[in-house]
């Protein structure tokens, strides 16, 4: 059986409170927050639920531009909004519980953020030509 | 007032078999807060989604977890299955829905062990897992793996069950609800289990839903959320109805994760007595391009699986919402205002897997 066909809204960060507010109005359960690259920029993407339906709303993201916080709206977006400020450098205000960069330890900054991985492939030793 | 102090909890403990840290502020006994922190054994295998082919992430993507593993890879699979619009076989969601049971039963087993051992309680712990290895040689058997099964496919399953094979778990059946009536009678009404998890660890029904729980924690507080009633895969065919619970305590959540060891037996005997004959996989050709959150429903609780395609061989993105890391807020609600002797109890009632939490 094909799964139903999902819609993303795409709306601006200054409109993003006010919406999520809504959704917490109308009984919607916070599912996921997630992050993702698109070109150069990043999109942020949060999705509800309501009678086993899904909704998602998405924003437009970049290290430069700190978003605001819906952990006093929903206390959960904590662990998402942490968890993307230390794997991509988007900053978030106002997070109710802010780990600061501690949350997801890793040996570089933002390993999810922009190109510092490289992978080099290599001979094992002692195998020749 | 007295004065706070702050014990840390993990993240190696007893209890615990894989690394989590709480920093528990104590007043005397009682826990006034808890503060989680994770990041011990993050792996970085969502970015590995870059560097290989589409089609051989799905078994990276079952090494997500070692517990609920086929569950990963099968909801990885319907997230690229759905964006390149591929309609696999009919018997092949049977057969996922069939091997998606077997590992909720393992891991609810597996689970009931780890509470009882938590408790003190090692002959249980040893009965539910002797129990479980029944489990295990079912999926062996069928498989060809205990823990990692790897028959999932872009476009299907690698392995099929024949008529005998479908019959010989039937006649399996009956034996296993015998075992599952007796360690649910002992976690029932057994008094050290009662005085360890009744009244403990409260989650508000209406602060499990603002908090996003997921799976037996918030059906243990009377949500009946269950992603496999949305009947993706093969369940829109089986009958199925969640368990829920209404006291919101460890003990709830406890037997939520017991009687659901039924519900999958319900489930498994359904779909071997309606499974169609036919193919068990779909050819593939050419790359995704697209994007999907699929979900599903695993031992712990809903999983997303966020895919994102672009039409080449490497998928963008590859993002797992994992059902541990929705329960910490629920977890952290919980132990507020607990005593530190119950903490590892409550703890043990989100089923922390962190391997799986952090990727």
């Amino acid at each position: 059986m094909k799964q139903p066909q999902q819609t993303i809204e795409t709306i601006a960060v200054e409109d993003l409170i006010n919406r999520v507010h809504s959704f917490h109005d109308d009984g919607y359960r916070l599912v996921q927050i997630s992050c993702a690259a698109e070109g150069e920029a990043f999109e942020v993407t949060y999705s509800f639920d309501k009678d086993l339906t899904l909704t998602h709303l998405r924003i437009p993201a970049s290290p430069d531009k700190p978003i605001p916080s819906i952990s006093r709206i929903y206390l959960a977006s904590f662990v998402y909004e942490n968890e993307i400020a230390d794997l991509f450098g988007i900053p978030f205000t106002g997070i109710a519980i802010d780990y600061k960069g501690t949350f997801i330890r890793t040996s570089i900054p933002h390993p999810f953020g922009s190109s510092q991985i490289s992978v080099v492939k290599k001979k094992p030793e002692g195998q020749h030509e | 007032m007295s004065k706070q102090i702050i014990v840390p909890f993990g993240p190696q403990h007893p209890v615990l078999p894989e690394p989590i840290h709480l920093d528990l502020v104590l007043e005397d006994e009682r826990v006034v807060e808890a503060i989680p922190s994770i990041g011990y054994v993050h792996r970085g295998l969502e970015k590995l989604v870059e560097k290989r082919d589409y089609k051989d992430y799905v078994f990276i993507s079952e090494r997500i977890c070692g517990i609920c593993s086929f569950i990963h890879g099968a909801t990885y699979c319907q997230g690229v299955e759905q964006i390149m619009g591929i309609e696999i076989p009919r018997r092949a969601e049977f057969l996922r829905a069939i091997w998606s049971e077997y590992s909720r039963m393992h891991s609810h087993l597996l689970w009931l062990g780890c509470f009882a051992d938590g408790m003190g309680y090692e002959n249980l712990f040893m009965n539910c897992w002797k129990v479980r290895e029944k489990i295990l040689d079912v999926l062996e058997r069928t498989t060809g793996g205990r823990v990692i099964q790897g028959v999932n496919r872009v476009g299907g399953v690698s392995r099929d069950m024949d008529a005998a094979e479908l019959k010989r778990i039937l006649s399996e059946i009956p034996s296993l609800r015998d075992d599952f009536t007796e360690l649910t009678r002992i976690f029932d009404e057994d008094l050290t289990v009662q005085t360890r998890t009744k009244g403990i660890g409260i989650l508000p029904k209406d602060k499990a839903w603002d908090l996003g729980a997921v799976g037996p924690v918030i059906r243990g507080s009377g949500h009946a959320v269950d992603v496999r009633s949305t009947g993706y895969g093969a369940y829109d065919e089986l009958d199925f109805k969640p368990v829920v619970r209404d006291e919101a305590d460890c003990y709830a959540r406890c037997m939520v994760r017991a009687e659901e060891l039924f519900t999958s037996l319900d489930l498994i005997e359904n779909a071997i007595d309606r499974i169609p004959a036919g193919d068990i996989m779909v050819p593939v050709k050419g790359n995704p391009s697209g994007e999907y959150y699929a979900r599903a429903e695993q031992p712990r609780g809903e999983v997303i699986h966020y895919v994102k395609a672009n039409g080449k061989k490497n998928l963008a993105r590859h993002r797992v919402r994992t059902p541990t890391l929705a329960n910490v807020p629920a977890l952290v609600q919980m132990l507020a205002g607990c005593e530190l002797a119950d903490v590892p109890v409550i703890v043990l009632t989100i089923d922390p897997c962190i391997g799986c939490m952090e990727r």
